[in-house]
Parts: C-alpha cells; structure tokens; sequence
C-alpha cells in the first residue's frame, strides 16, 4: 500500500489495481458493489468532452466516474492498456 | 423516456404496487436484476405486455406486473427496478429489496447479463440470501456469443444450487425452460442453494444470533440475512422490520443486548461497522468471481473494440458535442421534412370528411347549434389536433427510439455530466431531459434514477423547461408559417431544423441556467457522487422499433390529445357562441388578458389559448385557431398556407410568432404534469415553483423581446 495513487491520475489507455477505497458512506458501497474490491483491475477509456467524468472498464463492463469520487479510488501497479484483465 | 400507458397520464401519478391475484393459487414471481439486461424484454415475452424497453440504466422506475401463463398455472411477474445491489442504498434498491424480502412472493427471477455475468452474480448471490426459491436467467446469449463468450449454464448451476437458465428474449429463446424452472423451483424440492461463507469472525457472530432471531422473528425472515442486516446495522429496514415483525421487535432488550455483544465480538477482532460492510461485500465479490471462474470464458478480448471506437466519436473531446448536436439537428430535419406532406394530405382527408358531415347534417335538417357544436366545435379541434400533431409524432418518437435502443442515451449524460456539475446538479438529469422530451409527466417520473433528493428536486423542477411532443408540432407548425415560407426546398427544411434546435437549445440552455441559480439559492448544496453504467451498443430492432413506438407511443399520446382535444373543443365553441350583450365570452376573455398578453408580444387570445391548454398543451394551437375562427371571417382552414392568413389577419407578424414560440418554450407544464410533480415531490409547495419558474422564464423572455422590438422598430 506504500506506492497508491488515485485512479484520477490514471490516463485513457492505462489500466491499474484497486488496492483500497478512501470513499466512505453510500458512494463506498455502490464501489464496492459494481465490484471495485481490492486487486480489481480497472481500465481508464477516456474522459468526457468537459474533462470529467471519465470511463472506466470495470470487470467487463462500462462506468462513468467524476473525478472527485475516483480520487478516492486507490490503485498501483500502473500499465499499459487491459493486459491484466483477466 | 419511458412512455406508455402505464408512465404516462393519470397512471404515472399512481405507481403503487398492489399485486393482483386473480386466483388464491397464482403465484407470485419477482423479476431482479442488475439496471440495462433486457428485465422489461423478459418481462414482456412472459408475461406478452408491452412494457417500454430502452437500453439505458434505470429505466424502469416503479413495478410493472403482468400475469405468465403456463402449462401448470397462473404466475403474476412483478418487473422489479434495475438494481446492482439489495443493500438499499437508493429508492429502486429499496423498493426492489421490500418486495423480495416482505413481499412473500414465490420466487424470484435474477436476470443476468451473459456478457457481463460476475458482476450481475453479486446481486444473484444477495438474492440468494433472501429467498431460496430463485432461478437466474442468463439474457442476452446471442450477444454474448457474438462478442465469443462461452458460459456454462449446468456449471453454474451446480455453484449455485438454483437453476440457471439461458435466454435470448429479444428472440422469445429460452422462455419454455425459463417457465419450468419456475414451475421447479416452487413444487419440486430443489439442490441446497449455496450458502455463502463469510470469514470465521462473522460467521461466528452469525451463528450465536441466529437462535434468537429466529425465535424473535417467528421464521418470517431468513434468519441468516436478518443477522448480517442486524450486525450491520441497516437503519433503512426499520421501518419494515416494524411492519412485519411488528414494532417491540425493534426494541426487544433480549435482541438488542444480543447485536450488541456480538458487534464488541466483533469489534474486539478489528471489525466495525465500516470494515464489516466492506467483508460482506467483499466476500460476495470475491464468491461471484469463484463461481463464474471456468464456467465463464471469454475467448476474445477484443470484442469490446467496436464500442470504444464509437465512445472516441461519441464522446470524445472534439467530436462529443459536434456529434451530439448534428443527431439533434438531423432527427428534427427528418421530422420536418418528413411531416410536411403527410400533414397536409391528413389535412386535406379531414377537412373533406369536415365537408361530407356538414351534408349529412343539412340533409338531416340538423339545428344549427347542433352543427356547429358537434361539427365546428368537436370534429375541427380534432381535426387540428390530428393532421397536426400525428405526422412530426410518428416520426420523431421512432428516431429517438433508434437512439435510445443504440445505447446513445448514457453517452449523452456522460457528455452533459460536467456542465450540469458546475450547476452543482447531477448528469443523470440529462437523461430526464431527454424523457422530457417525449413527456414531462414521464420525465419527472423519470428524475428517480437520481439518487440524491436534492439534486431530484433540481431535475424535477426544472424538467419542464425542454419542450414536451405536446409542443414540438406548435413550435415546427409556428417556425414553417413565419420563418421558412412554406414552399418546401431542402434549405427550408435544413433551416427549419436548424431553427428548432436552435429553440431546443434555448431550452436546454434555461435547464442549466435555472438549475445553477436554484443550487446557489434554495436547493443549495455541493453535488454528489455519480456513477453511470454506460452500456454496450447495441444494433436496434428497427422493425419492432417501429411498431412498438409507433402502437406504443404515438398513438397513446395521440389518443390522450384526442381525449382531451375533444371536449375542450366543445367548451370553446360554446364560450365562443354564447354571446350575451353581443360579445361572446370567448372574446371578453381575451379583451381581458389583452393589455398582459401586449406587453409579452402576445394578443389576448394566445394567452387565452395557453391558458385553457392546461390540460394538454397539444390544444393550445387549436383554440388560438378556434377563437380567431369564431369572431367572424368564417375561412376554410385546410392548409398551413390559410393558417397563415388567418394569424396575419389578426395582427401577427413574426415578432409575435416568436414570442408565442418563446411562451410556448417557457410556460406552466400541463395539468398532468404538474400531479406527477406534486406526487413525487409530496409537496404543493415545489409545485406552485415548478409552475412559477417556467412561467417567470416565459413572461421576461418575451417582455424583453418584444421592448427589444419596438426600441428598435422592427
């Protein structure tokens, strides 16, 4: 856990590993429910024409976070494209 | 935007649920699962009712049920909200959960998404845990095998310990073995549905609580979820739990002494309350992965690549807003051109009907105020009503319906998200503008896919300020007499389309500004979170997307008009005709609201006309066409070129045709509207506002345009 950052600063093409959530209350558990457990591999596909929200892949399917909340969402091992979805 | 007949009109003030029985032997089945996997298209193949399908989350805000037929009985489907969770966290949550847990129905039905099952499997696991009478039904198998991914029903099945089933409903496929899975579950004792292992610490907690509660709870609820719920301590529940283990449960010194010790217990081993929610979740997260583990196999990675090429043209930064407004401009150029001539043949058709009744009357030696009610009263307002508003509906409603089954809906939201940010409201509200767009009634309903109240209220109050299909015929009618000519062309039309985006903007362009001005004034407040699922695209059904927004749609709101179009044709002409001291009474009316209606650029009798088009705003037109009628030149109405003579006749120029546009745009909502609104903000307080704010709008719009006007002569 020493090398997390938000997924916000995760580009479009990049992927990463959820290794915690900061967010807390409702939004914390609608996290956790769309499947952002800790080692979920989470994909950033672009962000919207305003700069935010973004889109993530997100165990196959596609979610539109903002910014404010996807801070909240730590992750490491930062790489390129999906290639540790599986 | 969700219109039918059950969304819409009086039924969209009433979405109560009381399940209908028919029989004492029918049962009762749940339909859940997670928003967007075809739920309304199971639904409607069971149960043969044309619940609206869209392919955006959250569609279906309030229960529909409908009655399954099958060889071994009656079953009654009750068509749930799409949820991704049972733990309540929102309305549809709640509701969706309320129903399977204290609701007793028989059984319930998961359906899943095949191209996406492990996360669909976590709401299945939650299920699981509430009923053991459950079958999941695995939707969309031809998709999931054209994106080559292989699922193994018998499996999972195994897993689980309920049936699975594999469906394609769009096609009817499955549905026989969807049926007797039901009819399994609820006769034949099945395989031990999984019960779901929680680490030792909660399950040791569990097992020293569960004696007690099922006790307490007379084993009206399944005891292990009533421990996990007591543990976590879901206060959304009480409420429930009071109405159905009756309100001493809730404060039992025996149950309360016991969750409490078991929470220290837990505590004592590093677990709160926070971390305990994560460790559930966690578990069924971590269960669904297992389960679909070698029994889900994707053997192309790259099946997804279509849909993010289309997101890069969609929703990228450059192309985002151009694509969004080029869509709008072409659906309105299409409507237009495509309106133009059958209007005027159903125009031509009425009004040579209108001729062979006036015949049939005079051979009949009718009296002339039965004429003149029934025929120049009743039949021309329909007459209007139809030729007018038919055409542009049964164009535009099929083009929105292509975009709405393509998946273009979300991308919407996911591009207006960060402008409605700044409004400090949420991007969701962008999808209760496009329901507006069909219906506002339908619309406001549809604010409930929002999950914070506040930023509901935002959405809700200022749903109206897109114009409604009541509207659009008033607006394009309005824009072909006085702006394009009517001689028809291709840059008319592209002129006219662009005209009419243009006011749609307008409208658009008010929903951002009055939302920004509401959350720094009474709603204020910081916005909240936002997840949106944006779905697969997904290639439209376009010939059941014509018959179904056309039988649907179309002639459901057509019929409506008609309903109200009818009547309301008959009071004017009577207002119009009954003329004590020589003036009729339609007249003094708007003699009376002349000296207002001036100064907004409008002349007594357009204000009049709004003003009785409270019921529909599709009669608005009509009446401003019946009252110029009834005060003498008696013309034969049978084109828009006549239409056009007879507002010229009476004072228009086009300063006024914009200022009725602008009213037209910004006015109260129609009466309909204005119940739901009331209903689903409970308070006459938001919709005295909800009329109020689109009215102000309206009213210094057009007083500024028309200063504006006359400072400079034009």
């Amino acid at each position: 856990m020493s090398d997390y950052i938000g997924l916000d600063a995760v580009q479009p093409g990049w992927g990463a590993q959820v290794c915690g959530l900061r967010s807390t209350g409702r939004m914390r558990r609608r996290l956790l429910d769309i499947g952002l457990v800790e080692g979920t591999w989470v994909e950033c596909l672009g962000r919207s024409p305003g700069g935010d929200p973004s889109a993530y892949r997100i165990r196959g399917a596609v979610f539109a976070i903002r910014r404010e909340d996807s801070a909240d969402i730590l992750v490491r091992n930062v790489r390129k494209g999906g290639a540790a979805w599986a | 935007m969700g219109l039918t007949k059950s969304s819409t009109g009086l039924g969209a003030a009433d979405p109560g649920l009381v399940i209908q029985r028919r029989w004492a032997g029918d049962r009762v089945f749940a339909l859940a699962g997670n928003p967007n996997v075809g739920k309304s298209t199971v639904f409607n193949a069971l149960t043969g009712m044309d619940q609206h399908t869209g392919n955006w989350p959250g569609k279906t805000v309030a229960c529909a049920q409908g009655c399954c037929l099958t060889p071994a009985g009656v079953y009654i489907m009750v068509d749930l909200p799409g949820t991704y969770s049972l733990m309540a966290h929102s309305t549809e949550e709640e509701i969706a959960r309320n129903f399977i847990c204290f609701g007793h129905p028989d059984g319930v039905v998961v359906v899943c998404d095949a191209t996406c099952l492990e996360r669909n499997l976590n709401l299945v696991l939650q299920t699981m845990e509430m009923s053991p009478n459950v079958v999941v039904c695995v939707n969309l198998m031809d998709e999931a095998e054209r994106k080559h991914i292989k699922v193994d029903l018998e499996l999972l099945s195994q897993r689980l310990g309920v049936p699975v089933v594999g469906t394609t409903a769009r096609e009817g496929e499955g549905l026989g073995r969807l049926k007797a899975a039901m009819e399994q579950v609820c006769t034949r004792g099945q395989r031990e549905p999984l019960t779901i292992p929680y680490p030792q610490p909660i399950e040791d907690a569990i097992s020293t609580l569960e004696p007690l509660l099922v006790e307490k709870s007379g084993g009206k609820l399944p005891s292990r979820w009533l421990a996990l719920r007591m543990l976590e301590g879901d206060r959304s529940l009480n409420g429930e739990l009071a109405g159905c283990l009756g309100p001493e449960f809730l404060t039992d010194p025996e149950v309360l002494a016991a969750v409490e010790e078991a929470r220290a217990e837990l505590a004592g081993q590093g677990i709160d309350r926070g971390r305990f929610q994560d460790l559930v979740v966690e578990t069924l997260v971590g269960r669904a992965e297992r389960v679909c583990r070698g029994a889900v196999v994707c053997q192309d990675r790259r099946y997804a690549d279509r849909d993010r090429k289309l997101d890069r043209l969609l929703t990228s930064r450059r192309t985002g807003y151009p694509v969004m407004l080029l869509l709008l401009a072409c659906v309105f150029w299409l409507t237009i051109t495509g309106a133009n001539y059958p209007s005027q043949l159903l125009a031509d058709g009425l009004f040579w009907v209108q001729d062979r009744l006036t015949q049939l009357f005079v051979w009949l030696h009718a009296p002339d105020w039965l004429h003149g009610a029934l025929v120049l009263g009743v039949y021309r307002v329909l007459a209007w009503v139809v030729s007018v508003m038919l055409p542009p509906m049964a164009i535009f409603f099929p083009l929105f319906t292509l975009l709405e089954d393509a998946g273009y809906l979300p991308r919407v939201a996911y591009n207006l998200d960060k402008p409605f940010q700044r409004c400090r409201a949420c991007g969701k509200q962008a999808l209760c503008m496009c329901m507006g767009f069909g219906c506002n009634a339908a619309g406001v309903i549809g604010c409930r896919i929002i999950d914070s109240p506040r930023e509901r209220l935002l959405a809700i109050l200022t749903n109206s300020f897109v114009p409604c299909n009541g509207r659009f015929p008033t607006l394009i009618a309005l824009i072909a007499m006085f702006f394009v000519g009517t001689a028809g062309g291709l840059g008319a039309s592209i002129w006219s389309a662009l005209l009419l985006t243009g006011m749609i903007l307008l409208g658009v362009g008010a929903t951002f500004a009055v939302t920004g001005i509401l959350s720094r004034t009474v709603l204020k407040g910081v916005p909240s979170s936002f997840t949106l699922e944006m779905p697969p695209y997904r290639r439209p059904q376009i010939g059941r997307v014509l018959v179904r927004s056309i039988f649907d749609r179309t002639l459901f709101v057509l019929g409506r008009a008609v309903v109200v179009a009818a009547p309301a044709g008959l009071v004017i002409w009577v207002l119009a005709n009954l003329s004590p001291g020589g003036i009729s009474l339609l007249q003094r009316c708007a003699d009376f609201l002349d000296p207002l209606a001036g100064l907004m650029g409008l002349d007594g009798v357009i204000l009049l006309g709004f003003i009785l088009g409270l019921p529909a705003n599709e009669i608005v037109l009509p009446i401003i066409i019946m009252t110029y009628l009834a005060q003498g030149s008696i013309l034969e109405l049978d084109s828009i070129h006549q239409m056009r003579e007879l507002f010229l006749a009476n004072g228009w120029t086009w300063a006024t045709a914009v200022s009725t546009m602008l009213f037209s745009l910004f006015h109260w909502p129609c009466a309909t509207t204005l119940l739901t609104i009331r209903k689903e903000t409970g308070s006459w307080k938001w919709t005295a506002l909800s009329a109020a704010l689109p009215t102000a709008a309206g009213v210094v719009l057009c007083m500024l345009f028309t200063g504006v006007v006359r400072l400079f002569g034009m």
